[in-house]
């Protein structure tokens, strides 16, 4: 505050050569980033002459691409519980070790890593693990488990074990700060009137941490729906998810005027994504009310 | 106390169960990489595979798509930096300077590709590309003007961290009124006290170049994890022994980060 006299003494100085300085950047992100996201949200609603339409909208209603977005809104959802649930259990059991340990230190490494591993590498090690070669298929024959099959390569079976082999590390890198903002005391309260553990997850623990987690389920709910390598990696038959769907439309053999049908589900997942990151940035709002961060 | 120390023992159970479980479901697929590539025709183990990955004369007779994919991402590596800090380190140090008001929509932009999925972000570049190609040609190195834009919500938090632990206007006033240009300032002053921020906005982009799929299969241009998805419909077992190798090589790249982030800490005090 005290420092705003000086700051805007400098900065009405020469306001015409200031902003010159910050004119490659805008002009960059212009090119790369804001004019590729105006293509698409009017790209969407033009007809293969530039004409305006509502076509491609209705486009979306065709039953493959449906079927794509509720695949794909499934496989999210059930990813982002699920790598929730685990990444909060695997939070929490981290945050019991000691501080600055080396299990702390190494499973944030390790998950820091694994978040981002995806694509190409993680299909291939599920194909090497579980594909009809893996060497857990060949070990669980043995004893007398078929795991053979093509369910690797369906959205609703294989998909879900690939996406929550990333979420799980997510969860822990965004959640572990919300556990670790517990303080020692309120469990040490809790039970000095008495409370068992279950009363403290009951109505200290589970309450505090609620805001937290639904938001950290978001933002993995966003990075599974965003996905594509590791799908297309895997997925070589047909395109059950609508990230695939849109590459689909970006490849050469489509036919004309298809091109914005493309435009209108990017556009519908930007739709989705900007819904969730909004209820993200509500809840992130209440949380730092919260645990005080 | 008695209740503190039961309560201990079975958080430590707790603790071993959960973090054993995961550690097995996260070390199944890459032992699984590891056992698939060192499988010898007749049963046993072999380190052919990763002969023939080492081995430069090989991959460059037998494999041409892999040693243009490895060149492609080795330039788009450095060229996505280069932008990457030329661009960045300038504007966010000359905003925090002379042009505050500006941080919110600096940083609006910058965070805003988490928000526009890299699918998405394609479908719009494609025009854009069409423009680049007739302009510089179809080179695969022009990928990095869409990869600076991948990594600018990493590079930003990274870059923004460290101005933000530097006095950035007292030493840039200090360094004009003894004499020193613009170009000295950013150079000789901003740039060596932020090199750790630099250093890690660097490895990250560098990590996330490595790992960068979506695009550049979708413009049919070549990179690693494109030649890699290639060359798994002809030899999957050395397809597998790249891909492993790639995610170590990241792997290193983002330990070496945490590594160079220590040891700032620690030298510290001498810098003083």
């Amino acid at each position: 505050m005290a420092k705003s006299p000086s700051t805007r003494a400098s900065t009405g100085h020469k306001p015409v050569g200031a902003l010159l300085g910050v004119l490659p950047f805008f002009a960059y992100t212009a090119i790369f980033l804001a004019i590729p996201t105006l293509i698409v949200v009017v790209g969407a609603f033009l007809d293969g002459n530039s004409r305006p339409t509502l076509g491609n909208l209705s486009a979306l209603t065709q039953p493959q691409i449906v079927s794509a977005f509720i695949h794909s809104v499934v496989l999210s959802a059930v990813t982002a519980v699920l790598g929730a649930v685990f990444g909060a259990l695997l939070a929490y059991a981290v945050s019991t070790a000691r501080e600055g340990g080396a299990l702390r230190r190494t499973m944030t490494s390790v998950c820091g890593v694994l978040a981002q591993f995806g694509g190409v590498t993680l299909a291939f090690a599920f194909m090497a693990t579980v594909g009809s070669e893996g060497f857990l298929t060949h070990w669980l024959k043995n004893v007398g488990m078929d795991l053979a099959g093509t369910w690797l390569y369906e959205p609703d079976k294989g998909l879900v074990l690939v996406y929550t082999y990333f979420q799980i590390p997510l969860m822990l890198i965004v959640f572990l700060p919300a556990v670790e903002g517990l303080r020692p005391q309120w469990r040490e309260a809790a039970e000095s009137l008495g409370g068992s553990t279950w009363d403290y997850w009951r109505h200290v623990g589970g309450p505090i941490l609620a805001p937290p987690f639904i938001g950290a389920m978001l933002l993995l709910f966003t990075n599974a729906f965003s996905a594509y390598a590791t799908a297309a990696a895997l997925i070589s038959q047909g395109s059950p998810i609508i990230p695939l769907q849109i590459g689909g439309t970006l490849s050469s053999e489509v036919i004309l005027g298809q091109e914005n049908i493309g435009k209108a589900m990017a556009m519908g997942m930007v739709v989705i994504v900007a819904v969730v990151m909004t209820l993200y940035a509500v809840l992130e709002r209440r949380t730092t009310r919260w645990l005080g961060r | 106390m008695r209740l503190r120390a039961a309560r201990r023992r079975k958080q430590t159970i707790f603790r071993r169960v959960v973090v054993g479980l995961t550690s097995v479901f996260f070390a199944l697929p890459l032992l699984g990489m590891v056992e698939f590539t060192t499988r010898a025709p007749g049963g046993g183990r072999t380190l052919q595979t990763y002969a023939t990955l080492f081995d430069f004369n090989v991959i460059d007779a037998d494999y041409p798509e892999l040693k243009t994919g490895i060149l492609a991402s080795a330039g788009l590596v450095l060229l996505t930096v280069a932008i990457m800090l030329v661009m960045l380190v300038p504007t966010m140090t000359w905003v925090r300077l002379r042009l505050p008001g500006m941080r919110r929509t600096v940083e609006f932009i910058c965070l805003l590709p988490l928000t526009i999925p890299a699918i998405v972000l394609v479908v719009g570049l494609a025009p854009i590309y069409a423009w680049v190609a007739y302009f510089l040609g179809e080179s695969s190195l022009w990928l990095a003007f869409a990869y600076v834009v991948l990594v600018l919500p990493y590079a930003y938090r990274a870059l923004d961290a460290g101005l933000s632990a530097i006095d950035v206007k007292t030493l840039a006033e200090a360094a004009r009124s003894l004499g020193a240009g613009w170009p000295t300032v950013m150079w000789r002053i901003i740039l060596p006290n932020v090199r750790t921020a630099v250093l890690s906005a660097s490895f990250l982009s560098v990590a996330l170049v490595l790992g960068e799929f979506t695009i550049a299969n979708l413009f049919s241009r070549d990179n690693l994890q494109v030649a890699i998805n290639q060359l798994g419909k002809r030899d999957s077992s050395l397809a597998t022994a790249a891909a492993l190798a790639a995610l170590v090589l990241a792997f290193i790249v983002l330990f070496g980060m945490s590594f160079v982030g220590a040891r700032r800490h620690s030298r510290q005090p001498e810098e003083n």
